[in-house]
């Protein structure tokens, strides 16, 4: 039998309705928009003659953007940045995690503290600035004088993902290790085929995790890298963006579409491969935040 | 840091009583009583700290050696020296941000004070949006629906920050000659809540309207995913709970107050540690994306203020001083507020 809704519960459904579908056409509007703009005609674009859908539709602004070469640059850099990144990131976090997770380690409670610490403080950039030009020299001087290795090497470690990992083997029962232990494994192969696969959920959420904040990433990757042949999606993006909102250098702008149909080409550019492989990310995405919960 | 039972007893499943942890005990045997055999005992086992050596080296050199750069601060700046020949120079740098008297030191301050603001406002209005988001959601039976609004609302998170200032940018972008002004501008002037001038201006131009676009930014792109953990404590809470409430004659409001806050505050006063902790390590990025010198009265904070002295200009050693201060201050306010949580609630991050 259904019951019966009292008023107040049916006030606060309403609202909860209304403001939630506000809120989330809010959250879909700016992408909307951007799609639209981008393939919109000049006039349209200009005097904001475009609320929702296209108008004047042309596919210059992409054609634009696809035959740039610098374009095609950054992504297959930014590509090179998240996989090698990711893959660095992990190997090194995968095998320390599983270090700290042992309760024999010896001063364990020291490198615990030795991780959670950078958590607590960071230098800041000015001093990492002046760090990564020492370790830039020292790399150029073993005859790496790439800078998108040392972008690999030196950023994105991140003591949280660690501390997760780390809380994922713990929670792996002693028994199954010890069993693989007794049919003869070493240390490497109880990592490998008892830990890793055991833990493959989380291991998935932390590479998620690495993969975003290299994808991402943009401050560093304009400071260090100095040849703009090697910038990253990110950085090409900001530099196009200060480019065409620059009103003076626009003024001579001679094309059907509009300048601010390009940034939006781009902005539509760098969005869709994350939606493609949104669907299938999602579920790691929600499951991280919840294990990022208290521990020691 | 709080040490667990479970480091020191073992559950002995035959008998159901506990036991000491054998791999504890002889860790702090070795540790505290025979150092001899410490050599021996990583001798034994060396492979698990071969393992940790390149974790601890790369923490090493990219984490703990800036910290060592940080002396900087004490040392007079030079282009060429590194900060072990730097001629030292006591708390100068720090007498001329704090009590200076010069543009200086006044700069210091209004970008201290704009990044607590940032941070507190972000706190009083973007903390407790992801928590009515999560009491909205449960309140949608429909799965579809619910998932439908969760998923359009999380999308924002995937951006990366340069493409959101870009499009945040874009969208409240000025009017020129050629072109109009950005579409939410038009909007916002449309329905009267900016007049015209200000809006064609733009809106990232004016220094009154930085911190409004800095939250509503942040709540666009961050309330969504924020809301998961507050929703997954949500829908842990048992049915029976609810229909207690309902015998004893609690209506929705009381069910709320009674019921769900109580069950989802642990997880409120988790979040709201990180972010009390954090309110002076607010992201420089996004500021740095989004400001610029028409706006440094309400938007330049302390990372930005560094990033335009030390990496721009030349006086590394003003900017390092300026970042010591800041993050001195933001690691106290973790760890207060981290010890005022474990006192009174039992829940504590580290």
């Amino acid at each position: 039998m259904k019951r019966k809704l009292e008023t107040s519960e049916l006030i606060f459904k309403i609202i909860s309705y209304t403001l939630l579908l506000i809120f989330s056409l809010a959250c879909l509007y700016p992408f909307l928009y951007a799609i639209s703009a981008s393939i919109s005609g000049r006039t349209a674009v200009d005097y904001n003659q475009i609320i929702l859908f296209p108008k004047d539709v042309q596919f210059d602004a992409f054609a634009r953007m696809f035959n740039d070469n610098m374009f095609w640059n950054s992504y297959s850099n930014t590509l090179f940045l998240t996989f090698y990144g990711t893959v660095w990131s992990l190997l090194i976090s995968i095998l320390g995690a599983y270090a700290l997770s042992k309760k024999r380690l010896l001063f364990r409670r020291f490198f615990n503290f030795f991780l959670v610490f950078t958590m607590l403080f960071s230098a800041g950039i000015v001093p990492q600035y002046l760090n990564y030009l020492a370790t830039k020299s020292v790399f150029n001087a073993v005859g790496i004088t790439d800078d998108k290795w040392l972008v690999v090497i030196a950023m994105g470690m991140a003591a949280m993902n660690i501390i997760l990992l780390r809380n994922a083997f713990e929670g792996v029962p002693s028994e199954i290790e010890e069993a693989a232990i007794v049919d003869g494994a070493t240390e490497f192969q109880v990592l490998r085929k008892v830990f890793i696969p055991m833990c493959s959920s989380t291991i998935a959420t932390v590479a998620l995790f690495f993969a975003i904040s290299r994808w991402n990433g943009y401050f560093w990757a304009r400071q260090m890298i100095s040849n703009s042949n090697e910038h990253p999606l990110q950085v090409f993006i900001r530099l196009k963006l200060e480019e065409f909102t620059d009103s003076e250098a626009m003024a001579g702008w001679n094309e059907v579409y509009a300048s601010d149909s390009v940034i939006y080409a781009l902005i539509v550019c760098s969005i869709v491969p994350i939606l493609v492989i949104y669907p299938f990310i999602q579920k790691y995405f929600a499951k991280g935040t919840n294990v990022g919960g208290v521990k020691e | 840091m709080a040490v667990k039972a479970t480091d020191f007893l073992i559950l002995d499943q035959a008998t159901g009583t506990y036991r000491e942890n054998p791999e504890q005990i002889v860790r702090d045997d070795v540790e505290k009583h025979h150092w001899r055999h410490v050599g021996e005992t990583i001798a034994k086992d060396w492979r698990l700290y071969v393992m940790l050596i390149p974790m601890l080296l790369v923490f090493l050199f990219w984490r703990y050696l800036p910290m060592y750069e940080l002396l900087g601060c004490f040392k007079v700046s030079d282009e060429v020296k590194p900060v072990s020949e730097q001629l030292f120079s006591g708390f100068s740098y720090f007498k001329t941000l704090l009590v200076g008297g010069t543009g200086l030191s006044m700069e210091f301050w209004r970008a201290l004070r704009n990044t607590f603001l940032l941070s507190f406002y972000g706190l009083l209005f973007g903390f407790p949006m992801p928590i009515i988001l999560a009491l909205f959601f449960n309140e949608i039976q429909s799965n579809i629906v619910r998932s439908t609004c969760q998923v359009l609302t999380y999308l924002p998170k995937f951006m990366s920050t340069v493409v959101m200032t870009s499009l945040v940018t874009m969208l409240v972008k000025q009017g020129s000659l050629t072109s109009g002004m950005g579409i939410i501008s038009q909007f916002l002037s449309s329905i009267g809540l900016i007049s015209q001038e200000v809006a064609n201006a733009g809106l990232l131009n004016n220094p009154n309207y930085f911190r409004a676009i800095y939250q509503i930014s942040g709540i666009w792109e961050g309330a969504g995913y924020d809301s998961i953990v507050y929703f997954a404590a949500i829908i842990a809470i048992s049915p029976t709970s609810y229909e207690a409430a309902q015998i004893d004659g609690a209506g929705k409001m009381s069910q709320m107050r009674y019921v769900v806050l109580p069950s989802i505050l642990s997880t409120i006063v988790i979040m709201l540690i990180t972010r009390i902790g954090s309110l002076l390590n607010i992201g420089y990025e996004k500021v740095l994306l989004l400001y610029n010198q028409n706006t440094y009265v309400t938007a330049d904070v302390v990372s930005t203020f560094a990033n335009r002295y030390g990496l721009q200009g030349a006086n590394k050693g003003l900017a390092s001083a300026a970042e010591m201060m800041n993050n001195v201050i933001g690691m106290l306010l973790v760890i207060s507020a981290n010890t005022i949580a474990r006192k009174a609630s039992d829940v504590s991050l580290y």
